[in-house]
C-alpha cells in the first residue's frame, strides 16, 4: 500500500486541505490533533480516537448491529475505517487478497447465521470483492461488504484507485449504497447490515468516500433497520396454505425438495418434522445439504447433475413436489421439460419472484420456510397414502446405490478419501470445498446430518472457494465458542491453486484446518466433458505443472504430507486432524476418475448417466 | 477411458465401467411434459403462451442510480422492452417509470416481481384495464412540400415547429396507433431526423396507475410492495 498511498499523496492535495478549513471556521484551538498534526504518508491527518467521524459512526454502527468479526485488505481509500477499527471489539481477520476475504465472509456467514463483513480498498479492493460478492449474491448469503472510495469530490474523474463500484456491483447485491455523507453514515451501514439478512438473503455493499469517512460528524447512528417493506410477512395466505394442503393429502408419490431456503430459514427443524409427520421421503438440492440427515430412512440425499440416482428417479416420477427454499437452477433440473413432468408443485418461497420463475407453481405459498411448513402442518388432516411409493424409494436406493470400486491396479480413489474424512470425525464438522470433481464428491460421498456444516460455492461455481471459506468457517466455529468442531476443506489441484495464499493467514491466525487436496492434475471436471463430449481433447485441463503442495504447505508454516496410496489415507487423516493449526494432505488420486451419476446438461433427470458410454 | 490421455497420466483400458443400476433407457419414464415456462403441458390446454404488449407502471425514490437499477435487470434478465419513460410525480421525491413490454403472461408477471424487488421501487404493477397511453414524437422531414407536409400535420393535430427552404419539424403525441400511422403518412416526405419518447401511460379513471396509489391524494401509495 505505500505505493498507493504516495500517489495519493502526490495527486490528491486536497485532503491536505481539511485543517485549514477547519482552522478557518474557528472552532480548532492549539490541541486539536486535525489542526496542528503533521499529514500522515497518505497526506491524512492523525486523529487521537476520539473525535467522532464517518468512520467512527460506521464501526459504531456495525458493533451496534452485532458484527463481531471482519475479513479485509488495507488500502489508502478505507484507511479512516481500519484506523476506527483499531480501537474496536470487532475482530478484523486480514486476508492475502480481496477475493478471500469476500470469501471468507461468506463462509463466516453461512455458518454463524449472521450477516459476513468484509472491507476493501477502492479500486482494485473493491473489484477484487467482486468474485465474491457474486458467489453470496448467487447463493442467497447475508454479507456486507464495505469499501473505500476516492473524495466525492474526484469521483468521476477517473482518479487514481477509482472504480465506479456502485455500478460495477449493482447487478450482484442485494442493495448497494454510496454514502453521502458523515452524518448519515453509520445509519446506511447499518440497514445495509440488516437488509442483507432479512427476507431472502443477499449481499450488500457501502462505498465509502475517504472525505466521507474522514468527516467529523455530532451524529451517532441509530439502531441497524432494514428499510420500510423489505422484510416480509412469514405468513402464506391461508387459502393458499389450505390448497396446498388438499393437494399433499391426495398425493400417491409426494417428494420433500429442501433447497438452501430451510437452511437460510432456520427451517430444519421445522423440515424434518414435516416429513417425517407425513412420511413424505426427502432430496435436496446442493445448497439444502444438511437441511435433513442424510443417514435418515426418508432421505434420498440431493437431486440434479450430479446427484443420486434414487433422488433424480424420485423427483422424475413424483407426482406432488412440495420444494421449499429452492429457485430450481438449472442443475438442479435439467432440461425443464423433462423436470417432474407429472407433478402438482408447492412452492414454499420467501421470494415472489422465484415462484414460477423456472417451474410453474401450482400451489405457490410465499412466506418463512418455517411459518409455512407449520401452517401447512396445521393444514394437512391426512397422511398422504404413499406406502407403495416409499417402497418405490427405497427400491430404487438399492437399485442405484453410490458406489465405487476400489481395484489394486487403479490409484487412490478420491471417494475414499471423503470417506476416510466423515469416518474420522463428528457430525458437527464444517466441510468447505472449492469447485469441480471434488466438490460433487465431497457432497456425495459424505454424509451430512446438520445444517450449516456444508459450506461450498453453489449457484457461481467459484474455483478456489474452499480454503478461504474454511478460514471463514473456522473463524466463525471459533467465535461460537466451538474450538473443537472439525474444519475440513476439500480442494482440487486446480481450485486449490487459485486462492492458496490464504494459507498464510490460517498459519498466522493459527487456524485449525485441514485441506485435503483431491489432486488429480487436471481440473478433473473440464476433462470429464472433454472425453465425454470433446473426443478427449484435454485441451488446457492438464494441471501435471502443479507444485507439490506438501512442501509448499511447510513453506507457508503449515503441516504438509503427500498421499500417494490407500495405506496412507488413515495415518494422515489422523495426523492432520490431530495437528493443531493448518494442515495440507496433497492426496494424489486417480486422474481418470469421473464423477458418476451424471445428468447432462439440459437432459432428463431420470435419465442419468452411470457411465461415461452412457453418456 | 476414450481419447487420449498424455502428461503424468496413464490410459487405462480395462478400467472400472462406473456406477451398478439398469442404463437410462431401461428405466421406467413419465410421459409427462413442461413447456419452455415450466408449466405442466396439459394436452387440453395451450402449451405454449403467447407474448403480448403490457404496459408497467412503477412509482420509485427518486435516487440517484434508480434508472440504472431498473434498466440493468431488465438487460440482465432479457425482458423484451419496447420503450422507458421516466418523470417526476406529483410527490416530491417519487418519479413514475413506465415500461411498455412485450412479453408472455409469465414474464409479464417476472418484470413486475423482480422489478418489485428493487429497493427504490415503492410499488409497481401492469396498468389494469385500458391504459391511457401517448408518446411525444420530433419529426424531421424535407421541405419541399410544405403544403402538404402541414396538411398531413393537421390531419394528425400535430405542430410545426420549425420550417426553413430545406427542413419542417412536426410535433406528434398520441397513443401508439396513432403515431403508427402519422409517421406512415410522413413518410411519402422523406424523414430526415426523428426523436420518440416512448410511451407513458396512467390509469383509466379513479382507478390506480400503481398497485397502492390513491388518485387524487398526491399519488402517495398506501403500501410498500408485497406480493
Amino acid at each position: 500500500m505505500s505505493d498507493s498511498a504516495a500517489h495519493q499523496r502526490d495527486d490528491d492535495p486536497e485532503e491536505t486541505e481539511p485543517p485549514s478549513a477547519s482552522d478557518a471556521d474557528g472552532s480548532g484551538d492549539g490541541s486539536d490533533p486535525t489542526t496542528t498534526g503533521t499529514p500522515d504518508a497518505d497526506g491524512t491527518e492523525p486523529t487521537d480516537g476520539t473525535n467522532a467521524t464517518g468512520a467512527t459512526s460506521v464501526v459504531s454502527a456495525l458493533e451496534a448491529a452485532g458484527a463481531e468479526t471482519a475479513f479485509g485488505v488495507q488500502g489508502g481509500a478505507i484507511m479512516p475505517v481500519y484506523d476506527a477499527l483499531y480501537s474496536s471489539s470487532i475482530r478484523h481477520v486480514t486476508m492475502a487478497h480481496e477475493q478471500g476475504a469476500a470469501h471468507a465472509a461468506d463462509a463466516y456467514g453461512v455458518v454463524a447465521g449472521e450477516p459476513g463483513l468484509c472491507l476493501a480498498t477502492s479500486g482494485p479492493g473493491a473489484t477484487n470483492l467482486v468474485t465474491g460478492i457474486a458467489d453470496a449474491d448467487m447463493d442467497s448469503d447475508s454479507m456486507l461488504a464495505l469499501t473505500g472510495q476516492v473524495p466525492t469530490e474526484f469521483v468521476g474523474n477517473d482518479a487514481f484507485q477509482e472504480t465506479d463500484t456502485v455500478g460495477v456491483t449493482r447487478p450482484i447485491t442485494k442493495h448497494n449504497y454510496f454514502a453521502g455523507d458523515a452524518d448519515s453514515v453509520g445509519d446506511v451501514v447499518g440497514e445495509a447490515f440488516e437488509l442483507s439478512r432479512v427476507g431472502r438473503p443477499g449481499p450488500t455493499l457501502v462505498d465509502l468516500p475517504k472525505d466521507v469517512t474522514q468527516e467529523e460528524t455530532d451524529e451517532t447512528p441509530g439502531p441497524a433497520e432494514a428499510p420500510p417493506g423489505t422484510d416480509p410477512n412469514p405468513e402464506a395466505r391461508a387459502d393458499a396454505v389450505e390448497a396446498a394442503a388438499r393437494a399433499i393429502e391426495r398425493a400417491d408419490r409426494p417428494v420433500c425438495l429442501f433447497g438452501g431456503g430451510v437452511i437460510k430459514g432456520e427451517a430444519s427443524d421445522a423440515a424434518r418434522s414435516f416429513a417425517r409427520t407425513y412420511e413424505i421421503p426427502v432430496t435436496t438440492t446442493m445448497p439444502g445439504i444438511g437441511s435433513f440427515p442424510e443417514d435418515d430412512d426418508l432421505c434420498l440425499s440431493w437431486a440434479g447433475m450430479h446427484g443420486t440416482g434414487y433422488a433424480n428417479m424420485a423427483i422424475t416420477h413424483t407426482d406432488c413436489l412440495i420444494a421449499v427454499g429452492t429457485r430450481f437452477d438449472d442443475r438442479l433440473t435439467g432440461g425443464i421439460d423433462t423436470f417432474a413432468p407429472e407433478a402438482e408443485v408447492v412452492h414454499i418461497d420467501i421470494d415472489p419472484a422465484e415462484i414460477s420463475k423456472n417451474v410453474h407453481a401450482d400451489y405457490p405459498l410465499v412466506g418463512d420456510a418455517e411459518t409455512v411448513l407449520e401452517q401447512l402442518t396445521a393444514a394437512i388432516r391426512t397422511v398422504p397414502d404413499a406406502d407403495e411409493w416409499r417402497e418405490q424409494c427405497l427400491e430404487w436406493q438399492e437399485t442405484y446405490p453410490m458406489t465405487y470400486a476400489t481395484p489394486d491396479d487403479e490409484p487412490l480413489k478420491p471417494q475414499f478419501v471423503v470417506e476416510a474424512f466423515d469416518e474420522a470425525t463428528d457430525d458437527d464438522t464444517i466441510v468447505t470445498t472449492g469447485v469441480g470433481q471434488h466438490q460433487m464428491w465431497a457432497s456425495q460421498f459424505w454424509t451430512y446430518t446438520e445444517p450449516r456444516t456444508w459450506v461450498s460455492s453453489h449457484g457461481l461455481g467459484t474455483m478456489g472457494y474452499g480454503l478461504p471459506a474454511a478460514i471463514g468457517a473456522r473463524v466463525a466455529a471459533d467465535t461460537m465458542g466451538d474450538p473443537d468442531r472439525d474444519v475440513i476443506c476439500f480442494d482440487g489441484d486446480g481450485s486449490f491453486l487459485m486462492t492458496l495464499q490464504e494459507l498464510s493467514v490460517a498459519v498466522r491466525e493459527d487456524l485449525d484446518i485441514t485441506v485435503a487436496v483431491l489432486n488429480n492434475e487436471y481440473i478433473g471436471m473440464v476433462r470429464q466433458w472433454q472425453d465425454a463430449f470433446y473426443e478427449g481433447r484435454h485441451m488446457a485441463s492438464e494441471y501435471n505443472w502443479m507444485p507439490e503442495f506438501d512442501k509448499l504447505a511447510e513453506a507457508f508454516g503449515a503441516l504438509g504430507i503427500r498421499v500417494d496410496g490407500y495405506d496412507e489415507v488413515a495415518p494422515a487423516v489422523e495426523e492432520a486432524l490431530a495437528y493443531d493449526g493448518p494442515a495440507v494432505i496433497d492426496f494424489h488420486v486417480d486422474p481418470e476418475e469421473n464423477v458418476l451419476p451424471m445428468v447432462p446438461s439440459g437432459g432428463a433427470n431420470g435419465q442419468f448417466a452411470l457411465s461415461e458410454d452412457q453418456l | 477411458m476414450s481419447g487420449h490421455t498424455s502428461g503424468s497420466t496413464d490410459g487405462d483400458e480395462e478400467r472400472t465401467a462406473g456406477m451398478p443400476g439398469p442404463a437410462p433407457e431401461d428405466r421406467p419414464h413419465p410421459e409427462g411434459r413442461r413447456n419452455l415456462e415450466g408449466t405442466r403441458i396439459d394436452p387440453v390446454v395451450e402449451a405454449e403462451h403467447d407474448t403480448r404488449r403490457a404496459v408497467i407502471s412503477a412509482l420509485v425514490e427518486d435516487e440517484p442510480g434508480v434508472l440504472a437499477r431498473v434498466s440493468g435487470l431488465v438487460s440482465r434478465r432479457q425482458f423484451n422492452i419496447e420503450s422507458l419513460t421516466v418523470g417526476p410525480t406529483t410527490v416530491e421525491g417519487h418519479s413514475r417509470i413506465t415500461m411498455v413490454v412485450e412479453e408472455t403472461d409469465p414474464g409479464i408477471d417476472q418484470i413486475e416481481k423482480q422489478t418489485a424487488k428493487l429497493k427504490p421501487v415503492i410499488s409497481v404493477g401492469e396498468v389494469s384495464g385500458n391504459a391511457i397511453t401517448s408518446e411525444l414524437v420530433l419529426l424531421k422531414v424535407q421541405g419541399d412540400e410544405p403544403d402538404k407536409v402541414h396538411a398531413v400535420t393537421e390531419m394528425y393535430d400535430g405542430t410545426t415547429l420549425d420550417a426553413d427552404s430545406e427542413t419542417i419539424t412536426v410535433e406528434l403525441t398520441g397513443d401508439e396507433t396513432t403515431i403508427d400511422d402519422a409517421l406512415d403518412a410522413f413518410d411519402q416526405f422523406g424523414i430526415i431526423e426523428i426523436a420518440r419518447t416512448g410511451q407513458t401511460a396512467l390509469a383509466q379513471g379513479t382507478v390506480p396507475t400503481a398497485p397502492g396509489e390513491k388518485p387524487g391524494t398526491a399519488g402517495e401509495p398506501t403500501t410498500p410492495n408485497t406480493n
